[in-house]
């Protein structure tokens, strides 16, 4: 079978467009089942009115349900399933509906995905793509809230990486499709219907293990993922009447992480603020900061991260007041900078 | 059968005599190794369920798939892996089918699309399904073939597999070898059943019993699910009644099996039936296989020094098989 033939209609679609979150997603899981008759989609309800989340709209009238293909409710079993579709000649792309939903496939996460290739001695490659779809603001209550990003970060042999802009959303997913190592890619799905420039087409593939300046700045860093990284933009871009200036960075893969694009920033900066939608002990932030620190980076550290003590809500009231809001996003950057 | 079927059956079941014989004595060569320190760690040997792996993996073609277990040195040599890449990996040396990284659980061989090896039960199926559907997807007629044992049947992954495989009608085949026991575990004190194939009903799919000391009809019964597969017919899931004469792992001497069961098991020892059905129809006589066995005997003595002459790879050379890239 050939593969990454790049077709025409692709090529007609390159340039930068105003999309969605969701509708980047949908256009680079199109690109990528366009572009290589072994990449398919599967999950629970992917080829079914356009996917829980409808981010795969249109594609199984388009490609067929043998490539969109809807599977039972078994993450485990269907990870294993695209395991061994992958080292057989496939690209599968596997949607886990909720990122809540992943350690029931934790065997295949933890044991199979990222060491089969190293117990093989290298005998094969595991291109899957896992899709998992995580993060609060959507008022689905505690188990449904989730992002889940930080869970798996610590395994060798797997790449995590997570989209928080449309342009990310689409460069990171293609780039995860095309990679020949499992990819775990996080989306938040209080990000769909958030709008961005898109360069559409192979150009706007992202680099794998890359982090993001998203906005540049001189007196604090701040890096976050997913929903953070829209609110800290946001939050950034506020602060800028006040004078201060801060440089925004989407971590995006949290393995490998890009140590080198956040120590230059820190240097440059001096302050170091990490904004995470899950709690501080054991996640991305804190392992930045230990990482950093032992690298001699002179720094100001800080953390605005979910509550050690407490769980998402479903009350709507109750789920917004846990996250970290634009609000006291700046305000934490002010108190930084001012301290 | 005919005169021709029959002769060819007869050089058949020589060749499987040959390899079962292989497949002991390499697993005594095993224990013998590890009593000398040369391999460690643990190991799960399969004296006594020679034919169903002989029986089974001899059915396949070379393009078909096929993923094993833990206790699959059996399975690997049946596929034609050679005894020396066996014993380096269980030896941890660059011999080894994978260079001595994955060692005594893990004998992958991609030449062979022996496609994984799992040293926790369940994927070995869900894996299989995947290259069943790989294979039906890119428009080919492979099929693959998945080994579990008795234990795994009470995993969800394995009934996931099943449910998943009987929706898709993959091109797949599901064998479990019931030796009897979850690892220290009689089958009865977990498992509500005695013909573990009854759980092919609950997944719509032919669930059929065979006599794993019987390489024979292991053989027909894989055929028949093989080409069932290969026509597009859907899965099976086929049960070999077998016993394993070591205990689970290498720390086990097994002493919770009742007195007399390993010898009454051993009256049905499957190299035994095949050679007396051999010797009787004249086709391999008692002298000859004393032979035999002394030739491979010898085959296993040198496929280890062999393999033993290996150097072990650096942890700077196995960093290329962690990433592709």
């Amino acid at each position: 079978m050939s593969t990454h033939v790049e077709p025409a209609q692709a090529e007609a679609a390159a340039g930068v467009t105003e999309l969605t979150y969701r509708e980047a997603i949908r256009a680079a899981l199109e690109h990528e089942l366009e572009a290589d008759e072994t990449v398919l989609l599967m999950g629970e309800d992917v080829a079914t009115a356009g996917g829980v989340f409808k981010t795969n709209e249109g594609l199984s009238d388009r490609f067929g349900r043998e490539r969109v293909r809807n599977t039972p409710i078994c993450e485990n079993g269907f990870l294993g399933v695209a395991l061994g579709m992958a080292v057989t000649g496939m690209r599968p792309v596997v949607e886990i509906m909720f990122s809540d939903f992943l350690p029931t496939a934790a065997d295949a996460i933890v044991n199979e995905l990222p060491k089969f290739r190293f117990m093989s001695g290298g005998q094969c490659v595991v291109p899957v793509t896992v899709r998992s779809i995580g993060g609060a603001t959507g008022r689905f209550g505690t188990q449904h809230s989730a992002t889940g990003e930080s869970w798996y970060m610590g395994l060798p042999g797997l790449k995590v990486a997570t989209a928080g802009t449309p342009a990310s959303a689409y460069g990171l997913l293609r780039a995860a499709i095309r990679d020949d190592d499992p990819v775990l890619f996080f989306e938040h799905k209080g990000l769909y219907g958030r709008k961005g420039p898109v360069q559409l087409g192979d150009g706007g593939i992202l680099p794998i293990g890359k982090a993001g300046v998203l906005r540049p700045g001189d007196d604090v860093t701040v890096l976050s993922t997913l929903l953070m990284a829209d609110r800290a933009l946001t939050a950034a871009e506020a602060l800028a009447d006040d004078g201060i200036s801060a440089e925004v960075v989407e971590l995006r893969w949290l393995r490998p992480i890009d140590y080198d694009t956040i120590a230059a920033s820190v240097s440059k900066t001096g302050r170091l603020l990490v904004v995470e939608e899950q709690v501080h002990a054991g996640g991305w932030g804190a392992t930045v900061i230990s990482e950093l620190t032992m690298r001699g980076v002179s720094m100001r550290p800080a953390a605005l991260s979910l509550p050690d003590d407490l769980l998402v809500s479903y009350s709507p009231a109750l789920e917004d007041a846990i996250l970290p809001s634009i609000d006291a996003i700046g305000d934490r950057i002010r108190s930084l900078v001012e301290a | 059968m005919t005169t021709t079927a029959a002769t060819e059956r007869s050089t058949d079941r020589t060749a499987w005599l040959r390899k079962m014989l292989e497949i002991r004595l390499f697993e005594d060569k095993v224990q013998e190794l590890f009593m000398e320190g040369k391999i460690q760690g643990t190991t799960h040997l399969c004296q006594g369920q020679e034919a169903v792996s002989v029986g089974a993996v001899g059915a396949l073609e070379d393009r078909d798939y096929l993923t094993i277990t833990y206790r699959g040195h059996g399975h690997a040599l049946a596929r034609g892996m050679t005894m020396e890449a066996a014993f380096g990996e269980l030896m941890g040396l660059t011999s080894g089918c994978c260079n001595g990284v994955g060692g005594s659980m893990h004998l992958t061989d991609f030449s062979r699309n022996l496609i994984g090896a799992f040293a926790i039960i369940g994927p070995s199926y869900s894996v299989a399904l995947g290259a069943a559907m790989s294979a039906k997807l890119r428009g080919t007629d492979d099929v693959a073939m998945a080994f579990c044992g008795d234990g795994a049947t009470n995993i969800g992954t394995f009934h996931e597999a099943l449910n998943m495989a009987s929706v898709w009608k993959a091109p797949v085949v599901f064998v479990i070898e019931n030796n009897l026991y979850g690892e220290y575990s009689p089958l009865r004190e977990t498992t509500p059943l005695d013909d573990l194939a009854d759980r092919a009903k609950a997944h719509a799919m032919p669930g059929v019993v065979v006599d794993g000391q019987d390489v024979d009809a292991v053989r027909d019964v894989a055929s028949t699910a093989i080409a069932r597969a290969r026509a597009g017919e859907g899965p099976t899931l086929i049960e070999a009644k077998t016993y394993r004469y070591r205990g689970h792992s290498r720390t086990d001497p097994a002493k919770y099996r009742a007195e007399g069961e390993l010898e009454r098991w051993k009256e049905r020892d499957p190299i035994d039936l095949l050679g007396a059905q051999l010797a009787s129809d004249g086709s391999l006589g008692e002298d000859e296989q004393r032979a035999l066995r002394d030739e491979v005997q010898a085959e296993v003595d040198a496929a280890a020094e062999r393999a033993a002459a290996a150097p072990t790879l650096t942890l700077e050379e196995t960093k290329a098989y962690v990433y592709a890239r």
